[in-house]
């Protein structure tokens, strides 16, 4: 198929980007939509241009690295995928697609459509785990867990960190991908023992880093790879209230 | 005395580790302090031991080439990891595991080393559930687990079919909680490029900022590598775009020695290539084989009219249907090693028996488990992959068998180490599918994580302390030494001249064609004819290279075409060394198939008389051939046996 792409193209965090046009032909329907970039980049060095630069690395929908707003979608138009997972048959011939980065205040663009997420890091380093050190646990089969819990637990720490859930959202907001990790922790016994503290400390720095409210659009939900559920944005304000007033 | 000393404690082969962390050196808290340990990679391996290192009271610096710890690869790992807990009550024990693991490695792999991979893993699990990682339960509120491929009990722990995603996250969430107490520092977006010595021992690294492209000189007392294997020599792999051999590279160039690079793993499930714009190759989890069952047709003439779209999977009859791992293997069936099972599909589809458009492919059926057990526990068991398939492919594993080849995963060979995991080069340490020591010439399915976490939680914690007990009176020492700025010009050189090539063709052009000599002559079924060519066509590339590569923009900010240029550069040195390997090594063992060297029924026919060594090989200057070191491999406590899994 032969598509036209609208890329936004910006040189570094401080330039003024815009978008650029680029032609592409005969790119076949199995072909992802990463391999397709790679196509266009392939082009471009032959033309003696600068590649369009972009985040990705496991290219299988685990690693979290692949962003793009693509046609007004955060992974483009599919849905429980990463845009590493987004395959051309979803699009047709002539089409035109728009290419763009995330866009948040709390994630700057680095070069053309790669971004800063280290605010997901510094909001895990809040507390976004169980404070043990290596060695003098128990015997993993002494902390036993309701088989619900683990499965509610392991829905939520699926999140692979990506950033679509505040891409996705009018207000920039990370509640999803903090609510995710909380989730995990408040649903399994290893975790309660912090959870106060925990859920205090990472909402104070997502609010810290400039991330929105959440005003219940679940644009998130929509576009989560993962199929992170709203309700645990639900359990979140309920452990964070809990928090509050004890 | 040889150079390889393998430094393995004495006793019993039980009471080895307990030996040792009973007479090695500490260091006291206040000392940890003034110790500066730098960890290169956040994967399983980096990130466990930057975590519990920095815990110990060490000072740690930790480099990534992502932007987070949490994207290295290891989050792909899907099937499990192997611990010997016997919480099914099979019969599974220590040295069960010791023993599956030396066997599953065709006997290459350092028995001493594997002894205590086995003896630490429990305590991995342990310390993982400590962390809130959510693994799969029974409704008991217990731990479950599955089987894996070599081995006939249950011991592998999951959490659905993202277990490396979650181990990866439990050392992430460890990390980061040293990262929040001022022990570890993180350095994201970096690239090592070189190792600094100074009088023999590793004292710290050149890296590359990746986002403004300046050059950085880090000191450490101590240097641990822990940065994967090299799989995307082959270009097409299941490793992800930016797994590369450099760290390791630079370091052998530096002196550290590398151990057997021939073997590489091959494993039997992937989805099969269907494109020459394709990227990578995706796996599909081992843990399928627990419910699926390998097939192509019996006939030729089926397979013909499958290939050409007249006939469907579902239109050949179970008599015409040949199970070639269940006929070949009765007692382990659909679940041998992944060499076994990788080969075994070649060899129908090289018969003419194979599926898919290319004849290129296999069956996975899960049509007898779905009758069995219902799609909701399928689904509850492979959901993820299944889905991961049908976006894939654009079909529905439900209805039709999937198809699978087998493809490039994990390399068992890299970084020669000793038992304390030290490098030939004195303060340099090597840890995970980075180093070579602990998986022989196969990999058992769920033993990667496994090793990673061993390394990183429980083995580097003392080694690098009773290493750094002598180092307790060595100030920090400034970047400025002459020995660091020597290492960074060297660096810039380096980056200038690739820079400075301005030939006509971009880096992925030169990867792709390494990767087809690398698939065609070092790939699945080798020959010294086919070795010998791949070394003369690996050597021309060299060449070519050098003369035509494009790298346009500059060095100053973001240039990732020049990041895979200093990769791939590293990477044609590295396939031929392979070739040399897989070339001296005349036998077949495990992933390292030598085609003049099978039995009747085309079994890998090892020579144990000749080849029962570790090959670890020296660099000696570019243009020059390596040397190769044997440390030879001694079997106190197991009988060295053909393999056999009918």
């Amino acid at each position: 198929m032969n598509l036209t792409l609208e890329i936004w193209r910006q040189e570094n965090p401080k330039a003024k980007g815009k978008f650029e046009t680029y032609k592409i032909q005969n790119i076949s329907a199995d072909c992802s939509f990463l391999e397709m970039l790679d196509i266009l980049n392939e082009s471009l060095i032959d033309k003696v241009q600068l590649p369009i630069n972009f985040d990705h690395d496991c290219r299988e929908g685990i690693c979290g690295m692949c962003s793009l707003y693509i046609n007004g979608r955060p992974h483009g138009p599919d849905d429980e995928i990463t845009t590493c997972q987004l395959h051309m048959r979803k699009f047709k011939d002539g089409d035109t697609i728009t290419i763009e980065p995330w866009r948040s205040k709390a994630f700057p663009v680095i070069k053309d459509l790669m971004i800063n997420r280290n605010a997901f890091d510094q909001i895990i380093q809040a507390g976004g785990y169980v404070s043990v050190t290596t060695g003098g646990v128990p015997d993993a089969n002494s902390i036993p867990v309701n088989r619900n819990d683990a499965e509610l637990a392991m829905d939520a720490a699926a999140c692979i960190g990506c950033g679509a859930c505040v891409a996705a959202c009018k207000n920039a907001s990370a509640m999803l991908f903090v609510a995710a990790k909380v989730s995990q922790f408040a649903l399994l016994p290893q975790g309660k023992i912090e959870a106060k503290d925990r859920v205090k400390a990472m909402v104070a720095k997502m609010d810290e880093l400039g991330f929105g409210n959440c005003t219940n659009t679940y644009a998130c939900e929509a576009e989560c790879p993962k199929n992170i559920s709203v309700a645990n944005i639900a359990r979140m304000n309920r452990e964070f209230l809990c928090a509050k007033i004890s | 005395m040889s150079k390889l000393n393998s430094k393995i404690p004495k006793g019993d082969l039980a009471d080895k580790w307990t030996n040792y962390k009973s007479h090695q050196n500490l260091v006291n808290p206040p000392n940890k302090s003034k110790l500066d340990i730098i960890v290169v990679g956040t994967g399983l391996a980096g990130a466990s031991a930057a975590a519990s290192l920095g815990a110990m009271g060490f000072k740690v610096k930790i480099f990534c080439i992502s932007d987070s710890p949490r994207r290295a690869h290891s989050i792909a790992a899907q099937g499990g990891i192997n611990a010997a807990k016997n919480y099914p009550n099979d019969g599974d024990s220590v040295y069960r595991l010791f023993y599956d693991t030396i066997k599953g490695g065709d006997y290459r792999a350092r028995e001493a080393n594997v002894y205590r991979l086995a003896e630490v893993s429990s305590s991995i699990i342990d310390q993982c559930v400590a962390q809130g990682v959510p693994f799969a339960r029974d409704y008991s509120g217990l731990l479950d687990n599955r089987s894996f491929g070599g081995a006939q009990v249950s011991r592998t722990f999951y959490a659905r079919g993202q277990t490396g995603q979650q181990l990866l996250l439990g050392a992430y969430g460890a990390l980061s909680h040293q990262i929040k107490l001022g022990n570890v520092e993180l350095f994201s977006r970096r690239e090592m490029l070189d190792l600094v010595v100074i009088e023999g021992k590793a004292r710290g690294i050149i890296s590359r900022n990746l986002v403004s492209g300046e050059l950085e000189k880090h000191f450490g007392h101590a240097v641990v590598i822990a940065t994967g294997g090299y799989g995307n020599v082959y270009f097409l792999s299941t490793n992800a775009m930016n797994s590369n051999t450099s760290a390791a590279w630079q370091i052998y160039k530096r002196g550290a020695f590398f151990a057997n690079p021939s073997y590489v793993q091959i494993h039997p499930t992937c989805i099969p290539v269907h494109g020459d714009y394709q990227s990578k190759l995706t796996l599909m989890s081992e843990s399928l084989r627990n419910d699926g069952r390998i097939w192509v047709p019996k006939n030729k003439e089926d397979a013909e009219k499958i290939r050409n779209k007249q006939l469907k999977a579902k239109d050949i009859k179970e008599e015409d249907r040949d199970y070639f791992l269940e006929r070949r293997y009765p007692a382990f069936g659909n679940l041998v090693p992944r060499d076994v099972a990788s080969r075994a599909a070649k060899e129908r589809c090289d018969a003419g028996y194979g599926v898919g458009n290319t004849g290129l492919a296999v069956y996975l059926d899960f049509a007898a488990s779905l009758k069995r057990l219902g799609k909701d526990v399928i689904e509850e068991r492979y959901g993820n992959l299944f889905q991961m398939y049908n976006k894939i492919v654009d079909e529905n594993p439900y209805e039709n068998p999937m198809m699978i080849y087998p493809a490039v995963h994990y390399t068992m060979g890299g970084v020669w180490v000793d038992y304390e995991l030290q490098t030939s080069i004195e303060g340099l340490f090597c840890a995970g599918e980075a180093n070579f020591s602990d998986h022989g010439a196969n990999r058992l399915g769920a033993s990667a994580l496994m090793q990673g976490l061993s390394d990183g939680y429980f083995v580097l914690p003392y080694t690098l302390q009773n290493y750094l007990s002598k180092d307790i009176k060595v100030p920090r020492m400034s970047t400025d030494l002459p020995e660091f700025n020597k290492t960074l010009e060297d660096v810039k050189e380096r980056i200038n001249k690739l820079m400075n090539i301005k030939g006509s063709k971009s880096v992925d052009h030169f990867h792709k064609k390494l990767g087809h000599i690398m698939w065609e002559y070092v790939g699945m079924g080798r020959t010294k004819e086919g070795l010998e060519k791949a070394v003369e066509l690996i050597r021309v590339l060299k060449i070519e290279f050098w003369k035509e590569l494009r790298i346009p923009g500059e060095t100053n900010g973001v240039n990732t075409e020049l990041e895979k240029a200093c990769r791939v550069a590293d990477f044609i040195e590295l396939g031929e060394l392979m070739a040399l390997d897989a070339l001296q090594r005349n036998e077949s063992c495990g992933g390292h198939f030598r085609e003049e060297y099978q039995t009747p029924e085309g079994e890998a026919l090892r020579n144990d008389a000749d080849f029962m060594f570790v090959g670890a090989w020296e660099y000696k200057g570019d243009g020059q051939l390596p040397e190769l070191h044997k440390e030879p491999l001694v079997y106190e406590s197991i009988e060295v046996k053909q393999r056999d899994y009918k």
